[in-house]
């Protein structure tokens, strides 16, 4: 599927301060036997949203109706672990269009970026201050720039680095397979020699 | 002409476009899939209108998720068997070979493919399971990959990858007695970190290596991946061209003429460079151990685990978890702790070299009746081939379960 177009995204955000989330506990495995992408925002972070017996954890930021947005902030290193694909589907099928923190794990990172969802790495100042602030009042909200690759928080604003061809990509909406199918002569030449 | 390394040969001749800032176009020789990591991919070419551009370069078989005992019945779980189903409709549709459950030639992928003659020098390989790697043995570039990347060669042949960088791993001189290729590779694994090779395609190269038999430069490559490596490969030789010569898809008559002349180009040339090299000695090896959550975690038969002022002190918490874990303690010997599972298998020891040296290890022998012991083929033939050498009966004999071809517990 073609992927959404990114350009600029102004929202409030859900923060995560928890590092080393790897992705067993963004999909734990026992999710894994689907045939499908969709339906696995259901099961995002199933186990921190859910008690064994099925009740909502009241305590856990997903539940918590003072948090919303389409950014999710985490701590260092997310995305760690197994290198499967279904942790960027269930944080795309949930709804969140960015997701920031101080690092991510290689293949998580462009996972991401194959379905759509931004990774955008902040230094560990500028994210203690994303905590920080939303903190202090649950309203606040982050605004992304692809184009110019800034984030801002109240006007302080960083920049962040994207490879020049995943950009284009985000900003034209299509992802690698649409880049390939539109090399299809080229493949095709390749293949005669 | 500068010289190149091996891997350097296979890539630059499979890389279609280089894309400035970006990756490159590659061209893909042989896409493997089975039922886990495929699905989506098909749910997202047919969400495209499009159909698999070149079915007759893809190979399918199901194994990750099937049950390895009464595989004539039908699959219990629900779910397992709708991802089994899947893929054969997918197959089906899309007129893809498949070696189905049941089928004479069913097996882990890894083993099917080379196996079957699928899997040959120069070639570039790609399946949705990280331990691809495996046929970087026979000199191929093979390496695991994403479901969305599933799916770009399922629509173009292609995929999109930054090029890795490049080690050599050496070993010379012989290994010493009862020291096998996955000795050697623990070694290696150990001597490393589970992310010495994060980044990067190794080769290895070395006498200890070329004297190794094509199953355990499979198991050697197959590896790889434990130390954090992309794939690992190894430069094809009289004993890869023995190995590939006469299986069902390799090439026949004038075109094995052929292959053999271009296959015998593909070594790294004098002189070529390495982003990062390490030699080993064979005679350092020793049997290996290993005693905690990771690869990584290993030492020779007659080490220790290591002491609280051996392990780097960051790491202390998480190690001790995982000793914790195993019910082990800092400093322990390993000679002498208590077998309570045996189980040989998966695609890094489920061939018939491995059955065969198992059959020879036990035979007459008994297991100890608290001692649970599986063993699982890589594939039917090997299956078939164990039950024809009389490996079955010794096996069963010393008291192992024999179970039916699958990942079994490599997945579950
Ligand atoms: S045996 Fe394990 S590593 Fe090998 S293909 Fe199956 S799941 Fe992958």
């Amino acid at each position: 599927m073609p992927i959404d177009k990114f350009t600029v995204l102004e929202s409030s955000y859900v923060p995560l301060p928890i590092e080393n989330v790897d992705t067993d506990q963004i999909i734990p495995a026992r999710f894994l036997k689907a045939t499908s992408r969709e339906g696995f925002g259901e099961n995002l972070f199933r186990d921190w949203r859910f008690d064994a017996d099925g009740s909502e954890n009241k305590d856990f930021v997903l539940n918590n109706p003072k948090y919303s947005g389409q950014i999710l902030v985490a701590g260092k290193n997310f995305g760690s672990g197994s290198s499967r694909e279904h942790a960027a589907w269930a944080v795309h099928d949930y709804g969140f269009k960015v997701v920031v923190s101080s690092f991510f794990a290689d293949i998580f990172r462009n996972n991401a970026l194959n379905n759509g969802v931004l990774p955008v790495v902040v230094s560990p100042e500028f994210l203690s201050k994303v905590f920080a602030a939303v903190e202090a009042d649950n309203s606040q909200k982050l605004l992304v720039d692809l184009e110019k690759q800034s984030i801002s928080l109240n006007g302080e604003k960083e920049e962040f680095e994207i490879n020049p061809y995943k950009k284009n990509c985000l900003l034209n909406g299509f992802d690698d397979i649409d880049y390939l199918l539109d090399k299809k002569e080229n493949i095709e030449e390749f293949e005669q020699e | 002409m500068e010289p190149k390394t091996l891997f350097d040969k296979v890539w630059d001749a499979h890389v279609v476009e280089k894309i400035d800032g970006g990756p490159s176009v590659l061209y893909i020789d042989k896409h493997l899939i089975h039922e886990v990591t495929s699905p989506q991919a098909f749910a997202g070419l047919e969400a495209r209108g499009l159909k698999v551009f070149r079915p007759e370069k893809t190979i399918a078989t199901p194994d990750h998720n099937i049950p390895t005992v009464n595989q004539h019945l039908k699959i219990e779980d629900d779910l397992s068997r709708n991802q089994v189903e899947t893929l054969t409709t997918n197959c089906e549709k899309n007129d893809i070979t498949l070696y189905g459950l049941n089928h004479p030639k069913n097996g882990i992928v890894h083993v099917v493919g080379p196996e079957l003659g699928h899997t040959q020098p120069g070639m570039t390989m790609v399946c949705g399971d990280s331990h691809t790697s495996t046929h970087g043995a026979f000199g191929a570039v093979a390496f695991g990959i994403g479901t969305s990347e599933v799916e770009m060669v399922l629509a173009t042949q292609c995929i999109l990858q930054p090029k890795p960088k490049k080690m050599r791993i050496t070993v010379d001189g012989e290994l010493q007695k009862g020291v096998t290729a996955k000795d050697l590779t623990l070694y290696v694994i150990a001597q490393l970190g589970t992310g010495g090779a994060t980044g990067y395609f190794v080769e290895y190269a070395g006498s200890a290596v070329s004297n190794l038999t094509m199953e355990g430069r499979m198991t050697v490559c197959n590896m790889s991946i434990e130390m954090g490596a992309r794939g690992g490969m190894i430069a094809p030789d009289e004993t890869t061209f023995e190995y590939v010569k006469g299986r069902e898809f390799a090439p026949k008559g004038e075109a094995w003429d052929k292959a053999i002349a271009k296959w015998k180009e593909l070594k790294t040339d004098e002189g070529a460079v390495f982003d990062k090299e390490y030699t080993y000695k064979a005679e350092d090896i020793e049997p290996m151990l290993t005693y905690g959550t990771n690869p990584g975690m290993g030492t020779g038969i007659t080490g220790n685990i290591p002491t609280a002022e051996e392990v780097e002190a960051s790491e202390l918490p998480t190690f001790k978890k995982s000793l914790d874990y195993m019910g082990f303690e800092l400093g322990d010997k390993l000679l002498g702790k208590k077998v309570d599972y045996v189980f040989v298998g998966s695609c890094t020891n489920g061939r018939i070299e491995d059955l065969r040296m198992l059959a020879s290890l036990v035979k007459g022998k008994k297991k100890a009746d608290s001692v649970t012991a599986w063993i699982v083929p890589g594939s039917k033939q090997v299956e078939r081939q164990a039950q024809e050498e009389g490996l079955v009966e010794v096996l069963e004999e010393a008291g192992f379960e024999l179970r039916q071809p699958g990942c079994s517990a490599c997945l579950a």
